[in-house]
């Protein structure tokens, strides 16, 4: 039976493996995207473009203004010396943020009284916007402390914050587990669930079906290519984001190896399954992304579960990403051990097990 | 001519037909994904688990736990012991633990720190978020706190904000205009990205090039059809988003129509490229599987800014047309016809459109290889 199973595992490898576009398919992309996406992917702002609008002499607002310059999430793109340049700039998206400060800032604050300015923020893209507006807040939070320090005032009442796991607030460290997650998907996905409707498509799956091998065995041999070539992509991935991105891994090697493992079971279930339903390779392409969409958006890679609505949260049930991320992130970040991680890890081998058990039915039983 | 294309568009809707998922591609999937994204993606944070801690009681300190028990921010929990809570942030049931210290109300005069706040900071987003509002929650009860003894607290500078475009920063008034590019990204390079791999493959490429048929023709011939399919799936995105999601719509529509159709020009002209260099459809889909989505979620500004960048993933962003019409989508339903938006990125579009359908001319040679 081995011997079987090992044969169509290496006529598989040759399929993929075959023509050079094939091979440069497998092997670069992950690497460029981990690099890429890992820039790419973060909540941190930096170089905002911001424009000013001062109507104040004084120093206190050249003071404010030094303090928005100084801070590497602003770039100053622009002073304005005209109102109407304000709506322009804006509106044509040649910056995210204008600082309109009054004729009496500084007087208002010498005389020791209390005052107000006023950023104007583009809301196109909302969720940027709040963060420009948390990032001023916090950068005028110092700007009081300081002057309640420098006039002797009385200092404020302060909250006294931490931030477990990731002191700083890096977002980097948020999406980078989860980009290992993405592309272990992706390249599972592009090894199993075009190999079934390829065959089927030229007809060669016929062939299959009447040798010896019983289904059991086939399904052997189409899921193990995915398997290995996923844990390989991940080992690569991993290695990326843990030496080149710096990001703390805190777990152990061979709870996280466990992860991708069990975590591929499903990922290789279901993209056997897309690809026995399919009779055509644009049906099972088309499958491919039916699933994988819905599976990166609603896995709470960059929007929580948490936010969506009821009836979305239990759907997202039955997704694997969802899991796999919770355990990526947790390994990563928390060192979070392995008998803690049961709650994500049954759920993946179910629904791992039932698509598999799917797709070798579906080898037999679906005959055009 | 007219004739000879009309057959090779009539041949190829002849093949839509016959495999439907070319007709579920363009209409099924706008419907299904912007149902299930239209309504679960959302960033605007609601029932955070929050836990609450209060060493000692007193007045002032259920005084201000209050000010959390009816935000629609805030699920409170309530730990008799800080140990209590960490476990329980430990285990994944809260994500952050406000303590109220023992000398609340002492600490409270003596402009120290009389509250903890401790973030699980693995979801820094959330994390920030939650630091945000307890933050202003604290300073407006110290206001009211300082108001009540006839104190007035001050704050030096306050900052004043105005959002524009969305000023109630509705997360679905952005994310949905985004995912129609995102949406239109997939539909324009899978209906394509088969089709002329498929003729390879089948050899029926070979039949095609016998026939009078110029290459120009073979091409619009493959474009015509897809093109036509396309502008179907955008009109149902369109009308989703206006009645079914309420995103206001504040520029005109044709001129989201036209420039859509630059998008849809572009998306399709990097399937036909995909498709054939590929020359197979299993590579084919390969690419198509790598080369679309992804890129269009993470580099189009949908969701990350852009300009916070580095400065060659910038570059990168500029090779994807999804990048452009997400600006052009995100003006055009929130700000307006803004032309110094618009007309640039319709300009790279067309660029975009022109390089992809060049090279794939280039590469589809009346010639066996």
């Amino acid at each position: 039976m081995w011997k079987r199973i090992y044969a169509l595992m290496i006529k598989e490898f040759l399929a993929l493996m075959k023509d050079k576009a094939g091979r440069l398919v497998l092997v670069g992309p992950p690497v460029i995207q981990i690099l890429v996406f890992g820039y790419a992917a973060t909540f941190d702002l930096k170089h905002v473009p911001y424009a000013v609008y001062s109507e104040d002499r004084g120093y206190l607002s050249r003071d404010l203004l030094a303090a928005f310059q100084g801070s590497s999430s602003f770039t100053l793109k622009a002073v304005l010396h005209d109102e109407r340049r304000v709506a322009e700039l804006v509106q044509s998206k040649k910056v995210l943020m204008v600082i309109r400060i009054g004729q009496n800032f500084s007087a208002d604050l010498a005389r020791g009284g209390t005052t107000a300015f006023q950023i104007i923020v583009d809301g196109r893209n909302s969720n940027t916007a709040m963060l420009v507006v948390n990032y001023a807040g916090t950068i005028v939070k110092a700007f009081n402390e300081n002057l309640a320090q420098s006039h002797g005032r009385a200092m404020p009442v302060r909250i006294d914050t931490r931030a477990w796991f990731n002191p700083n607030l890096e977002s980097r460290w948020f999406f980078i587990p989860g980009i290992v997650g993405l592309l272990t998907l992706l390249i599972t996905m592009l090894v199993t669930s075009l190999s079934v409707a390829r065959e089927r498509e030229q007809g060669t799956f016929d062939q299959l079906l009447v040798t010896p091998m019983s289904p059991l065995e086939i399904l052997i041999g189409k899921a193990l290519p995915g398997f290995l070539i996923g844990i390989f992509e991940a080992t690569v991935v991993v290695l990326a984001a843990v030496f080149w991105f710096k990001i703390p891994f805190l777990g152990s090697v061979l709870t996280l190896y466990l992860c991708i493992l069990i975590f591929l079971l499903p990922a290789v279930g279901m993209g056997l399954m897309i690809s026995s339903i399919a009779v055509t390779q644009q049906q099972g392409l088309l499958g491919a992304f039916f699933f994988m969409v819905p599976a990166i958006i609603l896995s709470g890679f960059a929007t929580p579960i948490r936010n969506m609505p009821e009836i979305v949260q239990d759907l997202t049930l039955i997704n694997p990403m969802r899991y796999f991320l919770v355990m990526l992130r947790g390994v990563f970040l928390e060192g979070t051990p392995l008998h803690l991680l049961l709650p994500e890890l049954w759920p993946l081998v179910a629904i791992g097990l039932v698509s598999l058990a799917i797709a070798g039915w579906l080898f037999r039983n679906r005959m055009y | 001519m007219k004739m000879r294309l009309n057959g090779l568009i009539k041949k190829e809707f002849i093949q839509i037909i016959r495999d439907p998922s070319s007709i579920a591609i363009a209409f099924l999937m706008p419907l299904v994904l912007l149902f299930i994204f239209g309504y679960g993606v959302s960033l605007d944070s609601e029932h955070i688990p929050l836990g609450l801690v209060i060493e000692s009681p007193s007045a002032d300190a259920s005084n201000f736990a209050s000010s959390f028990h009816a935000s629609r921010y805030f699920e409170t929990h309530h730990f008799s012991t800080t140990r209590a809570a960490k476990q329980a942030m430990m285990e994944g049931q809260i994500s952050a633990i406000i303590v109220l210290k023992q000398d609340f109300s002492e600490e409270l005069r003596r402009s120290g720190a009389p509250v903890q706040l401790l973030l699980n900071g693995v979801d820094e987003n959330t994390a920030r978020i939650i630091s945000g509002y307890v933050d202003g929650a604290f300073q407006k009860w110290l206001e009211r706190d300082a108001d009540a003894r006839g104190m007035a607290l001050e704050t030096p500078v306050r900052i004043e904000q105005r959002i524009w475009y969305n000023s109630e920063l509705r997360s679905r008034n952005f994310l949905v205009p985004g995912l129609i590019a995102v949406i239109m990204t997939l539909i324009g390079a899978l209906l394509t990205a088969l089709v002329m791999a498929r003729e390879w493959e089948r050899g029926t490429m070979e039949a095609l090039l016998v026939t009078p048929l110029s290459m120009n023709e073979v091409i619009l011939g493959k474009l015509i059809p897809y093109f036509l399919l396309g502008m179907g799936g955008l009109a149902l995105s369109v009308a989703m988003a206006l009645w079914l999601f309420h995103v206001p719509l504040r520029g005109s529509l044709w001129l989201l129509f036209a420039t859509s159709a630059l998008f849809l020009i572009a998306a399709l002209g990097m399937g036909l490229l995909i498709s054939s260099v590929a020359k197979n459809q299993f590579v084919a889909g390969q690419i198509a599987i790598i080369g679309t989505f992804l890129p269009a979620f993470i580099l189009s500004g949908f969701i990350f800014d852009i300009n916070s960048m580095p400065g060659i993933v910038r570059l990168i962003t500029h090779l994807i047309a999804a990048r452009y019409y997400v600006s052009i989508l995100q003006t055009l339903f929130l700000a307006g016809n803004e032309w110094s938006v618009i007309l640039p990125n319709a300009g790279a579009l067309i660029l975009l459109a022109a390089i992809f359908l060049g090279l794939t001319w280039r590469k589809t040679k009346k010639r066996l290889e």
